[in-house]
């Protein structure tokens, strides 16, 4: 009787488990599914070859906000993958297992938890406020040191998965400490790096709320560093938010754009990591 | 001579090893790592270019450090910025409200005559985090559970894909979802069925319409934080040793009941650490929240009702603050969010690190 009781629990136990994951996957991939399909059925041509046109007229696109993400994320990537790699450099190689290698490790976790709206006024307050305008410039800043913490922890990770033996052979010819981290550690690790760098790169891609006050918008075509330039989440959530179907569509084959950014990040690093390349040397 | 010198260097070499923590019974791998790391001890302390060597090793910890620096100057600058409302409210500006003479309600947030309290604020955001963390906690849960302990091989890995996934996707794809999905099923279905069932209860009343407010925010927010903890309580139960397992196998339990004494028991305060983590995740996401919640600062029983949280209110006024107190007072909410999120993260990183960094777990 006990025995049959505890069969029921247990059979009962692993329905509830089953059912959880099919509530949760189910709604999942189907908001997905919507997400793309919503997106394909948008984008044409003219998305990303022009500019907004007023309301009312149909056509347009988001040459200008694409643009502008690719301006805003190059200014972010030329802060952050530097500095990051170099974090991470230091944390695998030089500070292992130190008390300030751990603190560092532990601040950039906590750091990645930072809500990116506060990210964006302290932004605000560092650099728009001194410059007196919104400007593309404060929009790159925000997203690179949105940037470092995911960088600086992917390439750790990287870094120590190379074997032991590689930076002995290394260090046994002669070469100095710098460059055989530079040409030879960071060399084997580099797919790894790089992909790391592709998600965080993908993630602040998407960013919205740092932008709002800092890279603020633009209706019309910039390229300059130090004005108000548009970006492709932020058009994403004006156009959202407008009442207009025209917009609507455009803001759905904007998020088919990231999306399809995101997608593939996310398999690249997958793909790098799963295939253990870096692990065959040992 | 200079094989004579290997063996002093042995001082050196708990710097060396890799800190990953592997598991004491691996000697023989552990010592051939021991060995090597003393021949590169002895090949770095030769000092060969070694200023080179030095300023490179500099760049880096100053690289590292700018991390640190990056946490003081947000606080210093988000201080520096929220003075003048600190100024104007001190203390009171978290939990009092100003009662308006002529009506005598409570005025919350009230820029044309100068008046902020961030009341509704925090009310709106613990409400909206609480409802995701109801909704989602148990599924992760369950999910995690299902992943970990009894699903079959070749389904873990897409369906471990497809978590990162719906983790990376954007804020606001999510919240142009819910405006143009959610927000029309809630208001046409479930909100009705809600207040037809659970209308006595007060939680759920029928005086708006329009399908936002703090449940759609709340599930919009569970969805969000679904991936992060579903993935965080996978990782925490794969750290439990496997004897712990089969050890309460053996005792003849059925899996459930492993699953419950031998696996969740033992990564409980990683899971506590996971939840935290999302608890983190949801009081500061802002975009998507900020599409759905209503933006009213009101403080409501109703959880139908509009609302606002403390990210959302900041997305919205921050670009058109009508005043320098108001910018200040925005800035003193940005504050508290940091602050608030920055424990939360701490505490949840240090619960999760306990268990996965291998301390000794026990059967209780």
């Amino acid at each position: 009787m006990r025995a049959k009781i505890r069969t029921l629990i247990d059979g009962a136990a692993t329905g509830l488990a089953v059912l959880a994951t099919v509530l949760v996957v189910a709604p999942l991939v189907a908001i997905f599914v919507y997400l793309v399909y919503k997106g394909a059925v948008s984008l044409n041509w003219a998305f990303f070859t022009h500019n907004p046109v007023p309301v009312g007229e149909t056509g347009g696109g988001m040459a200008n906000a694409i643009v502008g993400s690719a301006i805003l994320l190059g200014v972010g990537s030329l802060i952050g993958i530097p500095v990051g790699i170099a974090g991470g450099i230091f944390l695998a190689e030089f500070g292992r297992g130190t008390k300030l290698a751990n603190a560092i490790r532990f601040t950039a976790d906590v750091l990645n938890g930072v809500p990116s709206i506060v990210m964006g006024i302290a932004v605000y307050s560092l650099v728009v406020i001194p410059q007196g305008h919104f400007s593309a410039f404060s929009g790159g800043v925000a997203l690179g040191i949105m940037m470092i913490p995911t960088v600086c922890r992917t390439t750790e990770e990287m870094l120590l998965m190379v074997p032991h033996a590689v930076r002995e052979a290394a260090l046994a010819l002669g070469v100095p400490n710098w460059r055989s981290v530079l040409s030879i550690t960071v060399r084997t690790a580099s797919a790894g790096i790089i992909t790391g760098c592709m998600l965080a790169f993908a993630r602040v891609a998407g960013e919205t709320a740092p932008l709002i006050f800092t890279a603020f918008g633009n209706v019309g075509w910039s390229e300059k560093l130090s004005e108000p330039i548009a970006a492709l989440p932020l058009q994403i959530y004006v156009y959202a938010l407008s009442p207009y179907d025209e917009w609507h569509r455009l803001a759905w084959a904007g998020a088919l754009v990231l999306i399809v950014l995101i997608v593939l990040a996310v398999s690249l690093v997958r793909y790098v990591t799963s295939r253990g390349v870096l692990k065959g040397a040992s | 001579m200079v094989i004579a010198q290997v063996p002093e260097i042995h001082i050196h070499q708990s710097e060396l090893l890799p800190e990953s923590g592997l598991p004491d019974n691996r000697p023989t791998e552990q010592s051939a790592q021991q060995k090597a790391s003393a021949i590169r001890a002895y090949l770095l302390s030769r000092g060969n270019s070694a200023l080179a060597d030095r300023g490179f090793h500099w760049l880096m910890v100053l690289c590292a450090l700018s991390i640190f620096g990056i946490v003081v100057l947000i606080a210093f600058e988000l201080m520096e910025r929220s003075k003048l409302a600190w100024g104007a409210f001190g203390l009171d500006f978290f939990y009092k409200a100003y009662i308006d003479t002529f009506s005598g309600k409570p005025m919350y947030w009230d820029p044309v005559n100068s008046h902020f309290s961030a009341l509704p604020f925090l009310y709106g955001t613990l409400v909206s985090s609480i409802l995701a963390l109801l909704l989602a906690v148990p599924l992760a849960i369950g999910v995690a559970v299902f992943l970990t302990e009894m699903c079959p091989g070749f389904l873990r890995a897409p369906l471990a894909f497809i978590t990162e996934l719906l983790a990376a996707i954007p804020s606001v794809i999510y919240g142009f979802w819910a405006v143009s999905a959610l927000v029309p099923l809630m208001k046409v279905y479930v909100n009705p069925a809600l207040i037809k069932t659970l209308g006595w209860t007060g939680l759920f009343a029928d005086d708006n319409p329009t399908g936002l407010g703090f449940l759609t925010s709340g599930i919009i927010l569970a969805i969000m934080i679904l991936p992060i903890v579903s993935s965080l309580t996978r990782e925490v139960m794969t750290a439990v040793p496997s004897s712990q397992r089969e050890a309460v196998l053996a005792l003849g339990a059925t899996r459930w009941e492993m699953i419950r004494t031998g696996v969740l028991r033992n990564a409980r305060i990683g899971i506590v650490g996971a939840i935290i983590l999302g608890l983190g995740r949801a009081l500061g996401e802002t975009m998507a929240v900020a599409m759905v919640i209503g933006n009213s600062p009101q403080i409501q029983r109703s959880l139908l009702a509009n609302g606002s949280t403390m990210s959302a209110v900041i997305a919205n006024e921050f670009a058109e603050a009508s005043s320098d107190l108001h910018l200040s007072a925005l800035m003193e909410l940005g504050l508290a969010l940091f602050i608030v999120t920055i424990i939360v993260n701490a505490f949840a990183r240090m619960l999760v690190w306990m268990v996965t960094r291998g301390t000794p777990s026990s059967v209780h």
